[in-house]
């Protein structure tokens, strides 16, 4: 790089230092109280012991990624084992068993619909399939192709829109007819790793490599808010139920809980025993529990308002690699590298 | 929607990038986190009561109740 270049360089890291310390001093200055100090009065939830209802065999490999369909009743799965599997969790039969060009799978998502399911991973793709083909059979749909990096997640808007993360940093809005690129969205300095849609599907947060979480205006295509404070990869993301405030899973070992409003942290989830990395979250319909997946092989049941951990899933023989609340609330389905989806209630 | 091709950007794109976004991100109206703290608790505490995982359910009501044992008649 040129002297001139350098001295440019210099200047506009001087200029975001100057931005970031304004940031914070307005973040402080809005800081009256945190969520615990708050929530003093309000006693902490009774424990919760939650027991393993079903358990989904058929999967002969590391299980990465679930998402529950809106039914509340079925849900998708894939696993490196070139498989999609979506399964009816109350008979636990299997309703389609898709198999994938591609076995590095990383993440798989359902269509609010029921119409469609997508996935993607290692192929730097992101398939869609349609479940309710004519001929009764599961075909791809489209193959939408552009990241120059692998697929972390995916998530439908609809039939005819989903968003996807990337190892290549990049977030995109894609239309699913056309296959083509709708938005790009930039400005992570590192792999995303995760995303979330709002319960208005205007918004979306994505968790990446550069211990950021960031909020994306969908239509506007502009990134809002950065949340920062985590000490590693943001590896799961979430929001809360009421659409204002996001919660993020950590390879430092902690959770933490970002209003959007206040446009700060409000509370972290963590314990000087949990030394692993959160691979996964879920908050429970009211937002009064945070379940996370750990590499220790357990899930941590966490009282939203008390941080305090009010239990602990343990039932899988391997790392749980994601979780899923279903949209009635009333179970949660766990995935683990032990090839098995549990249900839990 | 211009199309961004990040690979192609430079490093001064890039830091440029994020002094544009860190410019707009100053410019927010912020809320005082005690309002926040409010809304949230106001939010739970209205839905807690519905919540299954925190409640818990009868087994009657629980639709994915284990299966009983078989009964060979």
């Amino acid at each position: 790089m040129t002297t001139i270049a350098m001295g440019e360089m210099e200047q506009l890291r001087k200029e975001a230092d100057n931005l970031k310390d304004q940031i914070t001093a307005a973040r402080k200055a809005m800081q009256d109280t945190t969520l615990q100090e708050a929530a003093a009065s309000i006693n902490v939830v009774g424990r919760v012991q939650l027991k393993t209802r079903k358990t989904l065999r058929g999967h002969l490999a590391k299980i990465y990624a679930m998402h529950w369909s809106t039914d509340s009743k079925l849900c998708v799965s894939a696993s490196q084992d070139g498989k999609l599997i979506v399964w009816d969790s109350i008979t636990t039969n299997k309703v389609n068993a898709i198999p994938l060009k591609s076995s590095w799978v990383m993440t798989c998502a359902y269509a609010p619909s029921g119409n469609l399911v997508a996935c993607g991973g290692l192929d730097n793709m992101c398939s869609i399939y349609n479940l309710k083909g004519k001929d009764g059979n599961v075909k791809v749909m489209r193959e939408l192709a552009a990241h120059t990096g692998y697929l972390s997640c995916c998530r439908f808007l609809s039939d005819s829109e989903i968003i996807t993360s990337s190892g290549d940093c990049t977030c995109v809005l894609w239309d699913i007819e056309t296959g083509t690129q709708k938005t790009i969205f930039a400005g992570h300095q590192g792999d995303c790793m995760s995303l979330a849609v709002s319960p208005d599907f205007k918004f979306f947060i994505s968790g990446a490599c550069d211990f950021t979480a960031k909020l994306w205006d969908i239509r506007e295509g502009t990134c809002r808010q950065t949340f920062g404070g985590h000490e590693s990869d943001i590896n799961a993301i979430g929001f809360f139920p009421n659409g204002n405030a996001v919660i993020t899973g950590s390879d430092d070992a902690s959770c933490k809980l970002y209003d959007l409003r206040a446009d700060q942290e409000l509370i972290t989830y963590q314990d000087s025993s949990i030394m692993c990395g959160v691979t996964s979250l879920a908050p429970s319909l009211s937002g009064r529990l945070l379940l996370a997946g750990y590499d220790d092989f357990n899930v941590n049941i966490w009282d939203t308002l008390k941080a305090e951990r009010v239990g602990v899933l343990a039932g899988h023989d391997n790392r749980v690699s994601c979780i899923g609340v279903s949209s009635d609330g009333m179970a949660c389905c766990t995935g683990s590298w032990d090839s098995f989806l549990k249900i839990w209630n | 929607m211009p199309v961004i091709n990040v690979d192609d950007l430079t490093d001064k794109d890039k830091a440029l990038m994020e002094v544009t976004q860190l410019k707009r991100e100053v410019q927010l109206q912020r809320w005082m986190t005690s309002k926040c703290c409010e809304e949230i608790k106001d939010y739970i505490q209205a839905g807690v009561d519905e919540d299954t995982l925190v409640k818990g359910i009868s087994e009657d009501k629980n639709p994915f109740k284990e299966k009983g044992g078989c009964v060979i008649c």
